[in-house]
């Protein structure tokens, strides 16, 4: 049976609107209209034990809600969840007793407190033996490299200090899932890089269910075999990475250096091969394998251009996710081009 | 039990840390006193008609009054009051934790660190200067101690209640403002209740302010022994438990309709 079940959750917020101007302020006091939100629309999906999963989806689509949802936060309109089973709002206590929960945006450290204090009052806060306690404290310090920070007060920490410190708190208690909602959110490289292996390891060593909503592509094609989309308050595509890339297109990506030297060649064509950008000497185009073969068409690109280098690669993920977003909210016959895709990427 | 313990002894001990703000409070609450009992002078010397309350008591109410303001500064809990606004809160629900228990934990704990701070000095200093007198009877300062307990928790029961109104208010600015002028003024740190005219009688009997302050301060000037003592220690621990009742029945209610903020 799955760790995690989830049947058709619904969740509405109701929103008060306020109409602009005094005279609105003043119709405002007696009496405000309401308009409501369906920040999730009927979600349901199921995790094992030991998974890896990736929730993304743009601002407001529902992850948010979800994992708040999932963690014991937020009661539902109506639907279904088990989770190892419990129903999250309904024996709250007992439930994320056995949950660890990371808020990328927030922290769950004591701002006035050294870590090691705030690390000792969770320790109390769940009840954890000595011992044990001890023992997971040193295997933390060292997974993460805490050993320095350890007496700092909280507040003093940098952001990439305080995710490891707050990634570390989630696991005190020694959890059987993890829920992490943008762990890597306004880190830098380095830190995002010591994040992402720690939870590769937490999940490849001890089998940890780990759930996690980021709007970076890259913890996805890091980390996550699996992938839940979710727009607008619905899953759109549930699979692994390569089953996502195929659903939206077959489609890869060649990188043209054409030779410095010549300049000459001002227009591209090729009866597979479609030019998606130029940059000075690089061309960026995209074909259909099943089409062509790779083969064939290097080689004919060969032929007829001065070729410095090249090479194949998937388009990336944020590419494929940003064309399902497009495609869903326009009509599923239109076929935006993948400008309008990095354009959708760079907004966010 | 030991999860709220240590919540409490952490918070009671970064209280504790503040000793510049306990001396200001120090400074200021032995400055108003000083100004309250120069009004009551004036008023007593004026005066041909027996009050309710000798002069000297009035002094030694006034005294204690000062020293445990803070039982009648009630405002909700300034960092759950900064979770909900920033969205924290979600934090706290993912404790194995009773809401109401942590939240009625971290209101004790934020009172009671900067109390035992300001009212000891004020205590000595008030005792030894300022005409404080010691308590009525050795009974009078045992039963002194219980019904100060009384005022503690109908205090951090208001404080959970007020709290739990943020969920609905959000910013609390409107209920902290509001809720502190009524407890002032029925609690007797404006006037001690006694001198209150006698058709107000009945009702600041059974209001809950007096709870905070007039209880325990004529427990200990030996006003109110054996039954009316009793009766007056009734009165606090029926508010506390009105108050709890109804803070964990309005918190059921909230967490059902809570939008955590942001994120």
């Amino acid at each position: 049976m799955p760790q995690i079940v989830v049947e058709d959750l619904i969740k509405t917020f109701r929103i008060s609107k306020r109409t602009p101007g005094l005279w609105g302020s003043l119709k405002g006091v007696f009496s405000r209209e309401y308009r409501n939100v369906h920040a999730l629309d009927g979600v349901s999906f199921s995790i094992d034990q030991g998974d890896l999963v990736g929730y993304i989806g743009p601002n407001g689509a529902g992850k948010s809600t979800t994992v708040k949802i999932l963690s014991g936060i937020l009661v539902p309109d109506s639907g279904r969840v088990s989770v190892m089973n419990h129903t999250p709002w309904i024996d709250r206590i007992d439930y994320v007793r056995r949950i660890g929960v990371v808020f990328g945006q927030r922290t769950q450290l004591w701002w006035d407190l050294p870590v090691i204090e705030s690390f000792e009052l969770l320790r109390d806060i769940y009840s954890v033996p000595q011992h044990k306690y001890a023992a997971k404290r040193d295997e933390l310090v060292e997974m993460l490299d805490l050993g320095a920070l350890l007496d700092v007060t909280v507040r003093q920490l940098s952001l990439g200090q305080r995710m490891r410190c707050d990634l570390a708190a989630s696991l005190i208690h020694d959890p059987e899932l993890l829920f992490l909602d943008e762990p890597t959110i306004g880190l830098d490289a380095v830190s995002k890089l010591a994040v992402r292996e720690f939870i590769a390891r937490l999940n490849k060593q001890r089998g940890l269910t780990v759930i996690l909503t980021t709007h970076d592509m890259d913890d996805i094609e890091a980390l996550c075999r699996r992938v839940l989309v979710i727009s607008d308050g619905r899953i759109l595509t549930d699979g692994t990475l390569a089953d996502l890339r195929a659903s939206v297109t077959r489609e890869r990506w060649l990188t043209v250096d054409l030779a410095a030297t010549d300049m000459a060649v001002t227009t591209f064509a090729d009866p597979d091969a479609q030019l998606i950008r130029r940059d000075g000497n690089r061309l960026y185009l995209a074909f259909d394998p099943q089409r062509v073969s790779v083969a064939d068409l290097i080689a004919r690109i060969a032929r007829n251009y001065p070729v410095h280098d090249l090479f194949v690669e998937n388009p990336p993920i944020e590419a494929i996710v940003a064309r399902i977003y497009a495609q869903r909210r326009i009509s599923p016959v239109a076929h935006p081009s993948v400008n309008t895709d990095h354009d959708a990427v760079a907004e966010k | 039990m030991k999860p709220y313990l240590a919540i409490f002894s952490s918070h009671f001990r970064a209280l504790l840390q503040y000793r510049a703000a306990a001396l200001a409070g120090v400074g200021t609450q032995l400055f108003f006193g000083i100004v309250r009992l120069m009004i009551f002078d004036a008023f007593y010397r004026s005066s041909t008609i027996v009050q309710p309350m000798t002069l000297d008591e009035v002094t030694t109410y006034i005294w204690l009054s000062q020293a445990f303001l803070l039982l009648t500064m009630l405002n909700p809990d300034a960092e759950v009051s900064a979770m909900i606004r920033t969205g924290n809160v979600a934090y706290e629900m993912t404790r194995p934790l009773d809401l109401y228990t942590l939240w009625f934990t971290r209101g004790f704990s934020g009172r009671a660190g900067p109390i035992l701070l300001r009212s000891i000095p004020i205590f000595v200093i008030a005792g030894l200067f300022l005409g404080l007198r010691m308590p009525a009877s050795v009974s009078a300062m045992l039963i002194f101690i219980v019904s100060l307990c009384g005022a503690f928790l109908v205090a951090s029961s208001i404080v959970a209640l007020l709290t739990i109104s943020m969920l609905w208010t959000i910013s609390g600015e409107g209920i902290a403002r509001m809720a502190p002028a009524a407890i002032f003024f029925f609690s007797g740190m404006v006037i001690p209740l006694p001198l209150f005219p006698d058709w107000m009688q009945g009702l600041l009997a059974l209001l809950p302010m007096r709870a905070l302050i007039d209880t325990p301060l004529r427990i200990y000037l030996g006003h109110l022994t054996g039954a009316d003592a009793f009766a007056a220690i009734a009165h606090q621990y029926f508010w506390v438990v009105a108050f709890i009742t109804a803070g964990r029945a309005v918190l059921a209610v909230g967490v059902r309709k809570l939008v955590v903020q942001g994120g």
